[in-house]
């Protein structure tokens, strides 16, 4: 297993928004995490690169383990983590003063020195990676934030992927996206899961169906249900997992 | 056309009307002070203004380079002190300010803030020129710096608070440690209003001078000693301005356009260092 999940709670203040996940990811794999608004989904994300901890009143319990490491442990600085597990989130995030390119570098950059040459070569395999690369080859010197929505996306991708994380969470990486880019990103995900391990959490079925090997439905902050995505919409076993993919509530 | 649509054009078309017209009213005193300014001093500012000191009373001719060269000295020294104090303390309101300390940080800052400049002239005084019995430039520039300290800790915290929290978020995920998070995307993201609260703090400070009065003196001589008293433009106006002489009285016009207009053109620089990079 790459990541594993034990018990995981994930807390704000005395509200228990996970409780007790247990959650396998395969190597190489994309998990789909789906489940109704507030089922704590975008919350146990969080816990998987220790970003939940950040917000105000947010702490988690059990553990995470990442290559057999709990990251919750303490022999884990939770900045190390983070340059470990990539992160791309619901709304496109570049980082406004940054040209294009050092927004591919920042996190680079943020590892120490590297030359000059070889970050060129990082930028330009992460930009290729994010199918961004023919769109913005010319203007690399350029504002990140005049690029489209779509194309912005696909940056904050080649961001993620640039430092070479193990592990990615996608926190409904097309919620803001149109149907082109959304079809873009989700053929990234078949793509890109040859390099890394990618946990997805959707709003949208249709796209947990398309891309992910696994999916996971969440419901109250308790997991209700882990399988294969092939069986998980054809024949669930718990009826709430039936009960939402059939759009009866959620 | 009904006459509800037409009611509301002649409604809409008045507001727009007053909110110009406000807006006039809140710009026309600057354009009135500089007018009379650049009227009642400019006619006196010649070679010899910049150039030369003041001449003994009663005498006529001479200039205010020193009270220049005191000016720009005494806000460099002012500056230097404050804007790392100033532009930290709102970094640390804005990104760890959440407790108890952070809450009383802002109250002092606010209190500060609210403090006449000639209390706060009358402390730099007991702080900075009693214990060593000797008026200095150095006494007066940190008299400005604690004036200037409240207005830029807010101003930047102000400033770094509009930046969209997701931004922060990215940097984190990315890595990023919290310092850094803090100087190299939220500080820069909320760079060109930092710059321009500290402008705005320079300006203020740079025309000051109750907190002065009691620090860096005054000087009829030229004199870059920062050890030593400093004759500023402010001073140099309140004693030309309260003289008896015409001649005096005509200096005084001259050196508030010179303050005026280095204080414009401080902000004019700032808005160019400033200007937006990428165009959006």
């Amino acid at each position: 297993m790459q990541l594993e999940t034990r018990r995981l709670t994930a807390l704000f203040s005395r509200n228990v928004i996970v409780r007790e996940v247990s959650l396998p990811f395969p190597r190489h794999t994309v998990t789909a995490i789906i489940g109704p608004s507030g089922c704590g989904k975008s919350t146990f994300l969080r816990c998987l690169n220790r970003m939940h901890e950040l917000s105000d009143g947010g702490w988690a319990t059990g553990q995470v383990m990442l290559d057999g490491h709990d990251i919750y442990g303490g022999a884990i600085e939770a900045v190390d983590v983070r340059r470990r597990v990539g992160m791309v989130f619901q709304r496109p995030t570049p980082f406004p003063t940054m040209s294009i390119y050092d927004n591919v570098a920042a996190g680079l950059r943020v590892n120490g020195r590297i030359p000059r040459k070889q970050m060129d070569e990082v930028v330009e395999r992460a930009l290729t990676q994010a199918a961004l690369w023919d769109e913005v080859k010319d203007r690399l010197k350029g504002s990140a934030v005049a690029l489209s929505g779509g194309q912005q996306q696909r940056l904050c991708l080649a961001r993620a992927v640039a430092p070479a994380p193990e592990v990615l969470l996608l926190d409904e990486p097309t919620a803001s996206l149109d149907p082109a880019g959304t079809q873009r990103i989700e053929e990234l995900c078949t793509e890109l899961k040859k390099r890394y391990t990618i946990v997805i959490v959707t709003h949208n079925m249709q796209q947990a169906a398309r891309v992910s090997d696994f999916t996971a439905f969440f419901y109250m902050g308790r997991l209700i249900e882990v399988g294969a995505t092939q069986q998980m919409f054809t024949k669930p076993n718990d009826p709430q997992t039936e009960a939402y993919i059939t759009g009866r509530f959620g | 056309m009904s006459v509800r649509i037409a009611t509301r054009r002649i409604r809409s078309g008045f507001f727009t009307g007053l909110v110009v017209l406000l807006c006039f009213l809140a710009v026309l005193p600057l354009f009135l002070i500089f007018a009379d300014l650049v009227h009642k001093g400019a006619s006196s500012i010649n070679w010899d203004f910049f150039v030369k000191i003041p001449v003994p009373a009663g005498q006529s001719g001479g200039g205010v380079s020193n009270a220049i060269v005191g000016t720009i000295i005494i806000v460099l020294i002012a500056c230097g002190i404050g804007i790392p104090i100033g532009i930290g303390t709102g970094l640390y309101l804005a990104e760890y300010g959440v407790g108890r300390l952070g809450w009383f940080v802002r109250f002092l800052a606010d209190v500060l803030n609210g403090t006449p400049s000639i209390v706060v002239g009358i402390f730099a005084w007991t702080w900075f020129v009693k214990p060593v019995h000797h008026f200095s430039a150095l006494a007066g520039g940190a008299a400005l710096a604690l004036l200037m300290v409240p207005m830029l800790a807010r101003t930047t915290e102000e400033m770094l608070r509009l930046v969209p929290n997701s931004l922060r978020e990215a940097a984190l995920a990315l890595g990023y440690p919290r310092w850094r998070t803090s100087l190299s995307v939220m500080a820069r993201v909320a760079l060109s209003g930092i710059v321009t609260g500290s402008l705005v703090g320079v300006a203020r400070v740079a025309g000051e001078t109750a907190p002065l009065l009691f620090t860096a003196l005054g000087n009829i001589n030229f004199d870059t000693n920062i050890k030593e008293p400093m004759q500023t433009l402010s001073l140099q106006i309140f004693t030309y301005a309260t003289g008896p002489f015409e001649d005096w009285h005509r200096l005084a016009w001259a050196s508030a356009l010179v303050l005026m207009s280095l204080v414009l053109g401080l902000a004019l620089a700032a808005r160019w260092a400033t200007r937006k990079r990428y165009g959006t």
